[in-house]
């Protein structure tokens, strides 16, 4: 399965077309790794263009399902009592740029060509609760948004990709601790007069190792034994703790 | 010291962690209940997934109950086949309590579960205890007080199936024990407390047990009650993180020992009413929650629909 994962992401490595070499990028680390002393981690994407233009650096995390409940107080307490799910969210979306991104590109229709920008993402709509009426829909999609920037696994920051004698670019991407497992996308676009002339795209992998991936791999594929596990562990603890304070 | 934990998926310092199983340790000693009323909802206010809470929590209060059971055992204390049959109920009811579990996390219900069913069961015990001890402790000021009838019949003696306890000095229906474990079989699951603080009441005016074997009989089946809901948790619905379990545990079973020496030195109703203000505190801030508007109304859920 992770083998798999990563043969998917050695075939994304393939940068997109890049007319004629202007864009020229890579990133300082191609894994992340989510080890027992993990707290977020920082990569650094950087390389160069030819001639003028913006730098944006987009960041998108593995696509999800989510289902976004709103509560409404019923008999003084507050109950969440209507939900919405939505499809194809990415779990982690930060987009870097040298300028302010409805500057560099001021044409929605090519914000949401390239996806670039929170209400630019093809999110679908799922189902919903029958007491959620069309109108509201966007109110339940800014959540989203909302509560992604909350935990910090959505951001945009404009003016984090920093120019060096207008040729090289380096933009530094902050994962912090609770970002999800799975393939990310590092994009770079290159944009000139409005357009887009040059992109690429270039993997990286989340994953944990080590004991945390033991344990959460354990933990997942055989519940039953992992959770005899467990206890067993519980219960030899629990005797050392007496055992030791008896003799004392 | 930060430390990921694989199944929460969040980083929490290590020393917190240790100190947190280490407090409510302490208090659980000095109580003799097994502080996971205390401990999950702490876990929650730190930012772990309340479904990861409740099953983790399960599972240290295995250690603390494994830990506690065995200073009772050489006394003497533990009651085994009135421990059977509690278990018996308790069993299919954590049974019963983790399906429950399940389905209310497919709801998205579980959050408000699980606060509603500690101000409800943390109130209603926090103030009997609270009115019980106070009225003991100006009753020991009052000398030549009424003193109670030492066994008082009602319909529950009635019940068939009676069964001679020796331990306890009772004879009583086989029913009462094991429908008492069965509820507190379903509590211990959906709030991952071990159900001491309900169990223990329970004991002593419901089955009318003697004081002295009813902490080590109740630490007694809670050790396989919590038992079955840990395994039942982690195959159901892969809930339980060992790595927070073992940190918690660490700091509680240590704390619990220097609880239980401090307890031995402070007079039993003045504990309790201590005891019961805790309890009622975590009650009020529990309740505050659910009133209180909360900043976001839209929440990401898991799972479900």
């Amino acid at each position: 399965m992770r083998a798999a994962l990563l043969i998917a992401g050695l075939f994304l490595a393939t940068p997109l077309p890049a007319a004629g070499d202007t864009l020229v990028a890579d990133l300082s680390d191609h894994l992340i790794a989510i080890s027992s002393g993990f707290d977020g981690d920082d990569v650094l994407m950087f390389g160069s263009i030819e001639g003028p233009g913006d730098v944006v650096v987009v960041v998108r995390g593995p696509e999800q399902n989510l289902t976004i409940r709103r509560k409404q107080r019923i008999s003084g307490i507050w109950v969440n009592n209507a939900y919405q799910t939505f499809e194809d969210v990415p779990a982690f979306y930060a987009i870097s740029s040298t300028r302010q991104i409805t500057d560099i590109l001021p044409d929605p229709e090519e914000r949401k060509r390239h996806a670039i920008g929170f209400n630019q993402l093809p999110i679908k709509l799922g189902t919903a609760s029958r007491n959620v009426p069309q109108a509201e829909v966007e109110n339940f999609r800014s959540a989203i948004i909302r509560n992604k920037q909350r935990s910090g696994l959505y951001r945009y920051s404009s003016g984090e990709v920093t120019m060096i004698s207008g040729k090289l670019f380096r933009a530094p991407i902050h994962f912090p601790a609770n970002v999800a497992e799975g393939i990310y996308r590092v994009e770079v676009y290159l944009i000139r007069g409005g357009e887009v002339v040059s992109a690429e795209i270039t993997p990286l992998s989340v994953s944990k190792v080590g004991l945390e991936f033991e344990v959460y791999d354990f933990a997942t594929r055989q519940g039953l034994l992992y959770g005899i596990f467990a206890v067993i562990v519980a219960c030899f603890a629990g005797w050392l703790g007496s055992a030791i304070f008896r003799k004392r | 010291m930060q430390i990921y934990l694989p199944i929460a998926e969040i980083s929490v310092n290590v020393f917190l962690l240790l100190g947190l199983g280490g407090g409510v340790g302490v208090l659980s000693g000095l109580f003799g209940v097994g502080g996971g009323f205390l401990m999950t909802p702490l876990l929650i206010f730190i930012g772990i997934p309340p479904a990861v809470a409740v099953a983790t929590e399960a599972n240290q209060i295995v250690a603390s109950s494994v830990s506690g059971v065995l200073a009772h055992w050489k006394r003497g204390n533990v009651d085994v086949k009135m421990g059977m049959l509690l278990l018996a109920g308790g069993i299919v009811g954590s049974t019963v309590g983790v399906w429950l579990f399940k389905l209310l996390r497919q709801l998205g219900q579980v959050d408000l579960f699980v606060s509603l069913a500690y101000v409800i069961f943390l109130g209603a015990i926090g103030g009997l205890m609270f009115i019980e001890s106070s009225r003991a402790i100006l009753r020991s000021k009052r000398p030549g007080g009424r003193r109670k009838k030492l066994h008082q019949h009602t319909f529950l003696h009635g019940l068939p199936f009676k069964m001679r306890f020796r331990k306890s000095k009772l004879y009583i229906s086989a029913l009462l024990p094991i429908l008492v474990g069965f509820l507190v079989g379903i509590l211990s699951a959906m709030m991952g407390v071990g159900g001491g603080f309900v169990m223990v009441p329970a004991m002593i005016y419901l089955l009318g047990m003697p004081t002295a074997v009813v902490v080590g009989t109740s630490l007694f089946q809670i050790i396989f009650v919590t038992a079955n809901a840990t395994i039942l948790q982690a195959s159901l619905n892969q809930t339980v993180d060992v790595v927070l379990a073992l940190l918690l545990l660490t700091g509680g079973v240590i704390g619990a020992q220097f609880g239980a020496r401090l307890g031995s030195r402070l007079p039993g109703e003045k504990l309790r009413i201590l005891l019961a203000m805790m309890v009622l505190g975590v009650c009020g801030w529990l309740l505050v929650g659910l009133i209180v508007t909360p900043d976001d109304l839209f929440s990401i859920g898991g799972g479900g629909h």
